[in-house]
């Protein structure tokens, strides 16, 4: 497979939130608007992209039996790394979305590819699938978020963190607050797949 | 007085204004993958309980004794999740032998409660809240009561709706979204509910 | 190369050389990273502070934490007090925000600021500007000692964010208990 063929699998083949169906938590949690899920899009996609990278170097390294406990360690200090890097250089973003970067390290999508694509393939593959797998993942992200954004607030891209004021669709007086709220995330998440389902895997 | 009213305060709050899954978005992944049936999901909802307790009780005291004393705060999560790892390994175990009646029903829920990202999230909550330990007792029971009962009712629904007919691509997750948007939206007639009782008890 | 067996020295090898080679990395992060930290903190609390305090010659002269308050004693650079910054907590929709809030002397709201909010952006957001001066739900200059401080449907003088009553009711609620903390009956900072 050519590395540009496995990143292009990750967004639409196997795209983690339509088709695999993984990381729902941070998926339904960080979603209120474009930016945030689009930050926690980035930030998984950092630590799966050095978490591919370094186990498919230590992949003959380490024994089957301690396979998993070795991954667990190697990801959660990927997270922690990551989580004091926020912290010191984008405290706005790393409070907004709080835990869920922690909890990261219990993110079925990151285990997942380490045991399913990073174990057997090469440590540049691994690096690609990553990188496709990331990108699959905030794409979906910024696309719930932007819809739960716009649907809730008529507003789109803004975010305090960054200092965006945004793209403004509706008036100043416009609100389905429902939508930026928890049932949004459900709702807006499952007519999107149903979409998914219909148009890009024609089922 | 005002700390038993409190604690009262923690348990309302956590079964139904916070709710672990319908508001706060930890431990998705059970919540849609084991929910077809209510024996299902009630047994999902007590091993997470089991766990749940434990794991909270042992990281908190790991927190407490040894990370806070020897300035190792940012272990936090790669501790947190190995002791979370091991201790499911080791309920795994003791069920086995001891009680292998109860180990038929919960044993094969087990292994999937590692990567449950409701457990780490209450791990690293209880910390952040900055409870005592029978605080944090207490807030781990209720929230794994608030996970099964979101787990049953939820459970309830799909049961019935599994029984008409809809259309193809809304069909497994969609729909099981959507319903979860709606649940979720019945369980928002509680929001302030915690306020409310905030000011009735003089708290 | 071939793989490494599962045998019981190859997994204490293994597990030990990862654990320690992960501890001691992130020790090194933690060096590099923590005085950035601290920095920033610094920073937002000052900030925070010149913001609710209307002005940016002032500094803390001391901090006092009290329950789930943190009191700033705020002094003009020649020393003389003019007032009290608060960090108090509001329990809004599904999270909490922590509030900066700056009283004189008499207890008149000077400012305010939302420190941090889990709650849902798009309200933590607006309650950050929706009661700032000039705008609809004004409560700089408010006494609330003297006025009635609660949302006008509850009888009170200060408008409610559009389809929010909970988070304004929170954020009301919070700044009054923090007044009532610091110049109510109960005066903790009086005290020794």
């Amino acid at each position: 497979m050519s590395k540009f063929k496995i990143i292009l699998n990750g967004i639409v083949k196997e795209n983690p939130t339509f088709v695999l169906l993984l990381g729902m938590c941070p998926t339904l949690g960080t979603t209120s608007s474009a930016i945030n899920g689009l930050a926690m899009g980035l930030a998984t996609m950092f630590v799966l992209m050095l978490s591919n990278l370094i186990i498919s170097c230590l992949k003959n390294l380490i024994p089957d039996m301690v396979r998993i406990p070795s991954y667990i360690i190697i990801i959660a200090s990927l997270v922690t790394m990551l989580q004091m890097l926020m912290q010191a250089y984008l405290p706005g973003i790393y409070t907004t979305l709080g835990l869920f970067i922690p909890l990261i390290v219990v993110n079925c999508i990151i285990l997942g590819r380490a045991e399913a694509f990073a174990a057997k393939n090469s440590p540049l593959d691994s690096l690609c699938d990553g990188m496709g797998i990331g990108i699959g993942f905030s794409l979906a992200l910024t696309l719930l978020g932007a819809v739960r954004e716009i649907l809730g607030t008529g507003v789109v891209f803004r975010s305090e963190d960054f200092g965006m004021s945004g793209i403004t669709l509706q008036g100043e007086n416009y609100g389905m607050l429902m939508f930026v709220l928890a049932p949004g995330a459900f709702l807006a998440l499952g007519y999107l797949i149903a979409l998914f389902n219909k148009f890009v895997i024609k089922k | 007085m005002d700390y038993v009213l409190n604690l009262f305060l923690i348990v309302i709050t956590a079964i139904f204004v916070n709710n672990i899954v319908l508001a706060q978005f930890l431990g998705i992944c059970p919540f849609l993958g084991v929910s077809k049936k209510i024996e299902t999901a009630s047994g999902m909802g007590l091993a997470v309980t089991a766990v749940l307790v434990v794991a909270t009780l042992v990281t908190f005291i790991i927190q407490k004794y040894v990370l806070d004393v020897f300035g190792l705060g940012y272990l936090q999560t790669i501790v947190f999740i190995l002791v979370i790892a091991s201790l499911v390994q080791m309920i795994e175990i003791v069920l086995k032998h001891s009680m292998p009646s109860l180990y038929q029903a919960l044993g094969v829920f087990l292994p999937l409660i590692t990567t449950n990202c409701c457990i780490l999230g209450v791990a690293i909550l209880v910390i952040q809240k900055d409870y005592d330990l029978l605080q944090a007792l207490i807030f781990s029971t209720s929230t794994a009561a608030g996970f099964w009962l979101a787990m049953v009712v939820f459970a309830g629904l799909r049961e019935q709706m599994s029984l008409i007919e809809t259309p193809k691509a809304m069909r497994g997750v969609p729909l099981a979204l959507i319903t979860a948007g709606l649940l979720a939206m019945a369980f928002m007639g509680f929001s302030g509910v915690d306020m409310g009782l905030r000011t009735f008890l003089g708290l | 190369m071939k793989k490494l067996q599962s045998s019981f020295t190859n997994m204490v090898i293994v597990m030990t050389v990862v654990a320690v080679v992960a501890g001691g990395v992130l020790a090194w992060v933690n060096k590099v990273t923590a005085p950035q930290i601290e920095k920033i903190n610094a920073e937002n609390l000052s900030k925070g502070i010149f913001a609710v305090m209307g002005s940016d010659n002032v500094q803390v002269s001391e901090a006092k934490e009290v329950g789930d308050y943190v009191f700033y004693l705020v002094a003009d650079k020649t020393g003389k007090p003019v007032g009290t910054a608060v960090t108090t907590q509001a329990q809004g929709f599904g999270g909490t925000l922590e509030i900066l809030v700056g009283f004189d002397l008499e207890g008149t709201i000077l400012g305010y600021t939302i420190l941090s909010s889990a709650e849902t952006p798009g309200l933590g957001a607006k309650a950050n500007t929706w009661f700032q001066k000039g705008q609809k739900g004004d409560i700089v200059g408010k006494n609330p000692g003297t006025c009635n401080f609660t949302v006008s449907k509850d009888g009170g003088e200060i408008d409610a964010i559009t389809a929010s009553t909970i988070t304004s009711r929170a954020f009301l609620g919070a700044i009054k208990k923090a007044y009532d903390e610091l110049y109510g009956d109960k005066k903790p900072l009086s005290e020794p």
